[in-house]
């Protein structure tokens, strides 16, 4: 058992950290909250030649997954630079039209694994919205075992966090596939979504408590950093434990839907009904939609029990947009809830 | 990364749950708080003994079967997995042997670690006074130098397992002079039925004798019971309640069973419409999955080389708090039964409550965590 990263993963978690930290993410959320996708899509295109977007798209279309434990190291730095756009969908969608296969697949997921077509989605059990579908390249959409490419995605409802834009798609559009496969995709899909949105909430919460841990040794009341006081220093210690055990849950799941591609006879095509725990798989092992739910839910709640803190120990300025701090602040929240709300993510872990 | 494991782990891993399925008593043993059942758990060690299963992970020369980290996790998921006894010899097995291995004499190992494997001597820990608690470098009680040893007078207290066991280890002063209160204490080993030695168990909140205080008046300790270095002692003991907080007292095996078992009540007993108690049994399930896979990190660090450093309080924090919420949502599904004493459910529940407190208070858990993980400046406590 060797249950950490190895030097390579670290060192593209470093990469990808010093790529987002020289790229000034603030002055990207705020130009693409006010509409303006240039320098986002131009920041995914560098994300994308770094070989994030290629994680979840296989080799035959131009890709280098399906990569778990990659995309969670990626997905947590994007987390903490809080880089805007339908990161999560997209990875989705590699793995939702890799399992789909077929002419849809050879026509997106080169693009998508390239850089080059930004994606959203929704999917059937999960919530009716496909984030920033004006900033997509395409959106899909499912019912049943028919795979759609919606239509025009109509007028957006604002988020919580304003460098989100909600979609609802409208029913109908052309149907891109059909076929079992498409609910096996689906399922996969989703555990995708869910992990890849944990793995930002994770990285969300872990730059709130940077922040909040630098903020606190500087600023002093009664004479003193107000990082001295215990009760400062022991919502922080929280703080850190919700995310730290977080974090292995995140990796453990990773490590779930790797070995659900490399098992033979399972996959997605197999994911439904089965309970875990099979043969080959290591002991005690959940079964990887159960193993997400876990992560998506403890990472989720980690990251919003920093916001909170963050908003707290912060004081007053914390509770304005003044400050950086507010983007993610506002995000933590809907990143709790998208692809699998804490109820939702609890159920899922005791169906087995 | 990956969580398989080896094959060496695979195979200890089958042969305990093979053993453990015979060997296991079929009626739980009566708790181990009462002499009864301190009788009968020694008894279950003995057995245990008799399989070289009671401490796998030392020597084989002392009775262990040189297992690594990961074989002590996999034995330990077994063991609680078949249901078995909790360990009486628990104090002596992870924290004074890791001691006597890393600082004790080979004469101190061979006199002391198989009749410790075998239960035939149970030993109870001498840490915490009256005035002594979280700040523990405060202790006063005293050894002072005497022909051939040590003279040990003054009290010990909250000694675990003292009511009925056979010996305790602790540090004590030697050097009062020293400057600084860590400084000049010495790590002994002694007799609970010494000349000198006075035990007073203390009911718990249940009222079972599950500690003691411990009062000393002049009690011979030869040369040959000190451990290390007369002086060292704080080095010493700290190195084992490191060990302590990390890895070593609670095995995520421990709670991934009492998970299930939970989650076997819930199934039972649960009312599918209360969601609210449902999310709190599924919580239990995913903290029991995430304390494994946390301590899985751990270990894959240690065994590449790093030392668990403060971030053994994190554990210890998580631990500590996810026991009683896990009782807690057991009793809730009890309902009115949980009122009852007795019963496992509610035995577990008088044991967690105790977490927090004892290997270092959470609190005190809480400011390592932000002063030397986060880097927060000291303050008054």
């Amino acid at each position: 058992m060797r249950f950490l990263l190895t030097d390579e993963q670290r060192e593209f978690g470093r990469s990808l950290d010093a790529l987002l930290t020289a790229a000034d993410t603030p002055a990207v959320l705020r130009a693409w909250a006010a509409g303006d996708h240039g320098p986002g899509r131009a920041l995914w295109g560098r994300l994308a030649d770094a070989g994030v977007f290629a994680l979840a798209v296989p080799e035959a279309y131009g890709g280098v997954g399906p990569l778990p434990v990659e995309a969670a190291v990626a997905c947590v730095e994007l987390g903490r630079h809080a880089v805007p756009g339908p990161v999560a969908e997209t990875l989705a969608a590699g793995v939702l039209l890799a399992g789909a296969g077929g002419p849809v697949a050879e026509e997106w997921l080169p693009g998508i694994a390239s850089g080059a077509a930004v994606v959203s989605l929704t999917l059937e059990g999960y919530g009716p919205y496909a984030p920033d579908a004006d900033a997509a390249d395409a959106v899909f959409t499912v019912s049943g075992d028919e795979l759609r490419l919606a239509p025009d995605p109509g007028e957006p409802s604002a988020s919580a966090d304003p460098a989100r834009r909600l979609f609802r798609p409208e029913p109908g559009g052309a149907p891109v596939a059909k076929g079992p496969a498409i609910r096996a995709a689906v399922r996969a899909a989703g555990d995708w979504a869910a992990f890849a949105t944990a793995a930002l909430a994770l990285g969300c919460g872990e730059e709130l408590l940077r922040a909040t841990v630098a903020y606190v040794k500087q600023r002093t009341q009664f004479g003193v950093p107000v990082g001295s006081f215990q009760a400062v220093k022991h919502r922080l210690a929280d703080t850190l434990l919700g995310l730290e055990f977080a974090r292995p849950l995140l990796y453990g799941a990773a490590v779930e839907l790797a070995s659900e591609v490399s098992r033979p006879g399972a996959g997605a095509g197999s994911a439904e009904g089965s309970p875990g725990a099979g043969a080959g798989s290591a002991e005690g092992s959940p079964g990887a939609g159960a193993a997400v739910a876990a992560a998506k839910v403890t990472a989720g709640e980690a990251g919003y029990a920093a916001a909170r803190t963050a908003l707290q120990l912060h004081g007053a300025i914390g509770y304005t947009e003044e400050l950086d701090l507010a983007w993610w602040l506002r995000r933590a929240r809907p990143l709790r809830d998208a692809w699998g709300t804490p109820s939702a993510c609890r159920a899922r872990v005791l169906a087995g | 990364m990956d969580l398989e494991q080896t094959a060496r782990t695979g195979a200890l891993r089958a042969e305990a749950r093979a053993w453990l399925r015979e060997h296991v008593p079929a009626r739980p043993l009566p708790s181990l708080e009462t002499e009864e059942g301190f009788a009968a758990h020694r008894e279950w060690e003995a057995l245990l003994h008799s399989g070289r299963w009671s401490a796998v992970s030392w020597p084989e020369e002392y009775g262990g079967r040189g297992a690594d980290l990961f074989g002590w996790l996999a034995f330990e998921e077994e063991y609680w997995a078949a249901g078995a006894p909790g360990r009486v010899s628990q104090n002596g097995i992870s924290l004074l042997a890791p001691t006597l291995l890393a600082h004790g004499t080979a004469e101190q190992r061979a006199r002391v670690l198989g009749p410790m494997a075998s239960g035939e001597v149970v030993w109870a820990q001498a840490w915490s006074e009256p005035e002594a608690g979280s700040d523990l470098a405060a202790l006063r009680s005293r050894a002072v130098r005497t022909e051939g040893g040590w003279l040990l007078s003054g009290q010990k207290t909250w000694s675990s397992r003292a009511a009925f066991a056979d010996r305790a280890f602790g540090i004590f002063r030697t050097d009062p002079g020293a400057a600084k209160p860590h400084q000049g204490l010495t790590y002994l080993m002694f007799g609970l039925r010494d000349t000198g030695v006075t035990v007073r168990p203390i009911g718990r909140l249940d009222g079972k004798p599950a500690f003691a205080e411990i009062f000393l008046d002049e009690v011979f300790v030869p040369d040959e019971d000190v451990i290390g270095e007369p002086g060292q002692g704080w080095h010493i003991a700290m190195s084992a309640t490191g060990d302590e907080r990390g890895l070593t007292l609670r095995a995520p095996g421990r709670f991934l069973a009492a998970a299930d078992r939970l989650r076997e009540l819930w199934r039972e007993a649960g009312d599918p419409a209360d969601t609210a108690l449902r999310d709190r049994v599924a919580d239990a399930v995913i903290g029991a999955r995430a304390y494994r896979l946390f301590t899985a990190v751990s270990a894959a660090r240690f065994a590449a080389g790093a030392t668990l450093g403060p971030e053994s309080s994190l554990n210890k924090v998580f631990w500590s708090r996810y026991d009683i919420a896990l009782h807690e949502t057991a009793l809730d599904l009890l309902g009115p039964d949980a009122e009852v004493a007795d019963t496992a459910w509610g035995e577990g529940y008088v044991f967690a409550l105790a977490g927090p407190i004892y290997a270092g208070t959470n609190e005190i858990q809480r400011d390592i965590i932000a002063e030397r993980l986060l880097g927060l400046p000291k303050g008054r406590r």
